[in-house]
This record gives C-alpha cells, structure tokens and sequence, in this order.
C-alpha cells in the first residue's frame, strides 16, 4: 500500500520536499550537536532538561489520545468515527516516533542507547516508559495498517486483530501514565512531585491530541476530498472539550494545593512561573498566554452555538493545542528546575540549534504523517 | 523438507529467545560478586561517611579553598569557562542554599558571627536510600556495599534522569569535552568523555590504596572527618556522639551520610 504515497499532486511534493529540507536542516544541526556535544543547547548543569524533554512530554500525549477514537468506535461501535480511527492511529505513530526521535537527540551518548535493552532496570521509570512506547508504536502500526489493508480489499478487518485493539486501549493509558510517573517520583522536586500529575497529564492528552486531529480534518475537508463527516467532528469537539475542563481542573487543584499549604519548596516553583521569582520571570508571558488561550478554548467549545460553527470551532482547536503545548511542552519540565534544590535561579534559553534540531524533529514527525495519512486516504478513497 | 525447515525455525527463534531473555534473568537473579584481589593496604568500611564541622573551619585563611582544588586535581575536573556547564564534586554555598526551607534571622546572624559567615562544604551525600540510584535506566549509578554511591563512566547513556531525582544538585553532565579544559591531568584516575554524568565518590579510588579522600587530606584544619558510621571507635561517629548534627533535606527519605555540625 506504500506506493500509494508515491502518487501525489504538486502541492502533496511541494509539502513533503518542504518537510525533508527542515528535516535535513535538523539533522545538519544535530550532526554539530553529535561533534560538540549536548553543550550546544541552551541546557544547565541547574536545568538539565529542556525543550527536548519537554516536546517529548507534550507528544507522548498526543500519541495516547489515539484512544479516544479507539474507544468508542471499537468497544462502543460508535460508527461516525470509522472515517477517522485510521486518522487517529497513524497520528498516534508519528507522534510517538517524534518522542523516540526526542529522547535519542537528549541523550549525552547516544551511541549508548542500547544499554537501555542491555541492562534492563526495572527500577527505572525510564526504562518502563521505552517499553510502553515502543509497545505503543507497534500497536498502533500493526493494528492501523492491518485494518486499512483490509478496508484496500473491501473485506472486514481479520479477527485476530481484536486483541490487539483491545490491549491499545490500556496501553495508551500507559504511555502517560508512565511519562507522569518519570517527574512524579522524584523527592527533590516539589513541583512535580504530586500525584495528580499522571491524572493532569491524561487530561490535557485528550485535549490536545483530539484538538490538533480536529484541525487536521477540518483541513482535509477544505482541500482535499475526503470528509470526516461532521458527526465525528461534533463528537470529537465534545471529548476535547470535557478534556480540556479536566485539565484545566486539575491544574487549579495544583494551585489550591500548593497555595493554601504554602509549603515553599512546592509553591516557589508555580511563584515562578506564574509572576515570577526574586526578579526572575522568563516563562511568566508564556504561561500567560497559556492561561488566556486555555480561557478562549473553554469559551469557544463549552458554548453550543462556537463549537458547532467551523470558524470558531477552529480557532478553539488551535487554542486548546497552544496552550497545552507551551504547558507540557515547555513550563512543565523547565519550572521543575527553577529554583534548584539548592534554592538558586537558573534560566533556560534555548539556543539556535537547538531549536533547529526540535523543528527537524517536528518536521520528521509531520512526514511520517503526511505519507501515512496519503496511504489512508487513498484507500479510503479508492474505497468510497 | 518443509517440516524440518519448520523445525529449524521453531528451534532458531526459540534460541534467540533464550539469548535475549539472559540480561532479563541476569538482571533478577544475576550474581554481581567481582573476582579480584584487593590492595593489602586499601581502608575498609562498611558504611563510609563524612563529617563537616564547621567549626573547625573557622580557623581557616581566608577565601580558604583547598578541599575543592585538591578534589578538582585529584579526579581530573575541568575548568570551563561558562558556568552552564560548569563540574563540581564538592564546591562550597551559603547556609540558606544547603539547607533551604531552614533559614530564620536568628541561624543567619549565628552564622555570620559565629561561624563568621564561611562558606559550607557541598557534595554527594552518598545516600543510604539513594534517588539516583533508583532512577537509573542503565544501572551506570550504583551504590557499593560499603555505602558509597559511584558510576560507571562506560555504561552511562546521559539521559540525566539522575541529574533530575537528585534532590542535592550533586550531579554534573559532561556537557562539552571536558578534557581540553583540565588544567593539569592526573594520570591516577580517568578523564571523562563528553555526555556522561559523573559526581563525587568519595575517593573511592584512594580508599582502595589506603589513602583518606582528597578533601579530607587537603584541609588543614581538619574540618572535613571521613570514617565509618559502623565503627563505634571511628572518629566519625565520636563527633556525632559528641555534638549535634544536621543532615541536608533528611525529611527526604534519602538518608543523606554527610553530616554537619555548626
């Protein structure tokens, strides 16, 4: 079926030749990151993690939220979204090939990665979290694939495949849960030491996910001749919304929490972020505009007569997926850092390469979308 | 034919089975005892720890800093320029950064006067109960039997997972090269390549020929006490018995083994 993504009208060629020069862009970038070292980037001795880790965080979220198409239209054989459960799996695959991507280019010696399988470590979450994200990757390969090879043939999909589709479910729930319980565990972190922090993380992955896969077919609508169907939209934006109230939700229990107790190892962290600490703020206008843009999204998609408008119904979309982004993408991990456990202050500024390397990586990631959405709509296509 | 070639298969695939579950078996049930003879004259503990009196440090000169140079000597530190990505195994902050969330008026003007505001000595506090350790995804951290909490330079990956759960700030990442920047090299003990993590070992390479730590040997005024915790007779533990003691962030559940009386 591969093939299929070989025949394509100009723009198709225009979009992928423009993916593989930013591809190629990050590479070049992260051929200087392999010679010198991860000193290139923007990253501390104090703040030892940065928009790496965090693009990672934010995408495993947007991998786990295939299964808010799986769920319904497989154990609730909710039928409009028969369209688009292809859509959200092969969504799934290329968000969490980006994470892998993610972790190898953060890695001091990648050359070492392999160690990971070498000596197994069940104590580390880490190790866990490579399990439940290459398990992940496969299930949703094999299952997106068996089941549009079947559709190619206009024959029901094999059913011996229904295994797999049921352990995806679970399984995406994992790959959150797991990533949550990486900063979840650590003692000298108050800021992401909470455990609301796997529940906050499933919350806003079922948001942005869903809300960037509502952008995408509103997309496809408009230019191609595949239709989503506006049912599954409407349902979709009903899950996004939901989604989003909980995130929002969860990150106001943090605030509570945190504020009433006053306990300062825990509270100068959100100080940080949200006003900033002992003259130091450089992620207070990001986390505002996080918070203004979260504010929009619930205003749009909570009110019937927005969410059911295309217009405003995107500009919710894209508001909810911002926000969240500048959220896990890069508050959550950088705050964890600042102030240190030795109560000092050190800022995070990525560097220029290193911003190359995450736009190559995105771009990666937006490839294996696009070949494998080409494929999907093809056969479904072909199909109609 | 076909049913011996199945055979072959059912045998081939079973074999590289068993080869890819040993370092899962090896992991659970592996026997990790190292086969060599050890240095008739290396120190032997069992729960090796470090005492910091600072009051002794008061008889230091000032802007004293021999701890931290006689350890950035001894393990081959570089010096970088810019501090972000700076190498430290022991360096030196101000009370309220060592033990935060622990200040009050009255402690910061005993430390000014009474301590004559020095400086406090930080390092790997060697955990009983260590984070790093626990998060490790390579097992490249480990903690000895004796209590000392080391790395294996060849096996980390630099994921820096331990750089995160460390609550001490206590780790360090290779960010750049770090062998153009060592000043002047100890043909003793190993250079780092870049990309790894590495932090203090208490000297774990000097314990093993008889020698005490570097730190401890450098100060003069003999601020700095190493010695084991199990040894009632140590001088460690007559210090601990004798005057109070803090440990940093203890409430952490790490069981921090550096001590310090103030």
């Amino acid at each position: 079926m591969l093939e299929k993504a070989l025949r394509g009208n100009k723009s198709y060629f225009a979009w992928i030749g423009f993916l593989l020069i930013l591809v190629g862009m990050g590479f070049g970038f992260y051929l200087r990151q392999l010679g010198l070292g991860l000193g290139i980037t923007g990253m501390s001795r104090d703040v030892s993690w940065g928009l790496y880790i965090g693009q990672f965080t934010f995408l495993v979220g947007v991998a786990a939220s295939a299964v808010m198409l799986v769920l319904p239209y497989y154990l609730h054989n909710y039928k409009a979204f028969g369209k688009i459960t292809i859509l959200g799996e092969f969504l799934a695959v290329a968000s969490v090939i980006m994470c892998l991507t993610f972790i190898v280019v953060d890695l001091g010696r990648p050359d070492r990665a392999f160690n990971v399988l070498l000596y197994p470590s069940p104590n580390s979450v880490l190790f866990w979290d490579m399990v439940v994200l290459n398990g992940y990757l496969f299930l949703n390969i094999f299952v997106g694939w068996t089941v549009l090879e079947a559709e190619a043939k206009s024959a029901p999909p094999p059913k011996w495949i229904k295994p797999f589709i049921y352990l995806s479910i679970p399984w995406a729930v994992s790959i959150h849960t797991v990533t949550a319980f990486l900063y979840a565990g650590l003692p000298g972190r108050g800021f992401w030491l909470t455990a609301i922090m796997a529940p906050r993380f499933l919350g806003s992955a079922f948001a942005a996910g869903p809300a960037l896969l509502i952008l995408i077919c509103l997309f496809l609508r408009k230019y191609t001749r595949f239709d989503a169907g506006w049912q599954a939209i409407q349902s979709l934006s009903k899950i996004i919304t939901y989604a989003m109230v909980l995130s929002v939700f969860f990150v106001l229990c943090e605030l509570f929490t945190v504020y009433y107790s006053q306990i300062p190892e825990h509270m100068y962290h959100f100080t940080y972020l949200f006003v900033g600490f002992h003259g130091h703020s450089g992620l207070v206008p990001w986390m505002w505009a996080s918070t203004i843009l979260a504010a929009i999204a619930l205003i749009l998609l909570i009110n019937p007569n927005t969410r059911n408008r295309t217009g405003t119904l995107a500009i919710g979309c894209a508001s909810v997926f911002f926000s969240l982004w500048i959220e896990k993408g890069i508050a959550l991990v950088l705050t964890g850092y600042i102030p240190s456990p030795l109560e000092t202050i050190t800022e995070y500024h990525p560097t220029l390469p290193e911003i190359g390397i995450v736009i190559g990586v995105w771009a990666l990631g937006f490839l294996v979308l696009s070949i494998l959405y080409k494929v999907a709509l093809s056969v479904k296509l072909e199909a109609a | 034919m076909d049913e011996t070639r199945r055979n072959f298969l059912k045998i081939a695939g079973l074999s590289v089975l068993g080869f890819g579950a040993k370092p899962v078996v090896d992991a659970v049930a592996g026997t990790g005892e190292p086969k060599f003879e050890k240095d008739p004259q290396a120190l032997n503990g069992k729960r090796w720890a470090m005492v910091v009196n600072q009051k002794k440090c008061l008889n230091a000169k000032e802007g004293c800093k021999d701890c931290v140079l006689a350890c950035n000597s001894a393990h081959n530190i570089p010096d970088f320029p810019n501090p972000k990505d700076e190498i430290k195994w022991i360096w030196q902050v101000k009370y309220e950064n060592a033990f935060p969330g622990q200040e009050n008026p009255y402690i910061d003007e005993y430390v000014k006067k009474s301590l004559k505001g020095l400086p406090f000595m930080v390092l790997c506090n060697h955990c009983d109960n260590p984070p790093c350790v626990r998060v490790c995804p390579v097992q490249a951290t480990f903690r000895r039997p004796d209590g000392i909490v080391v790395m294996d330079y060849h096996r980390c990956i630099g994921c820096r997972f331990c750089m995160a759960a460390c609550p001490y700030g206590a780790r360090n990442l290779n960010w750049r090269d770090p062998r153009p920047f060592i000043k002047k090299e100890n043909p003793e003990f190993p250079t780092r390549s870049r990309g790894v993590v590495e932090k203090c070992n208490f000297c774990s390479e000097r314990l093993a020929v008889g020698k005490m730590p570097a730190c401890v040997e450098a100060c003069k005024d003999k601020a700095l006490v190493f010695g084991d915790l199990e040894d009632p007779n140590s001088e460690v533990r007559e210090l601990l018995r004798t005057q109070p003691s803090i440990q940093r962030k203890p409430q952490l559940g790490t069981r921090p083994q550096v001590y310090y009386i103030l």
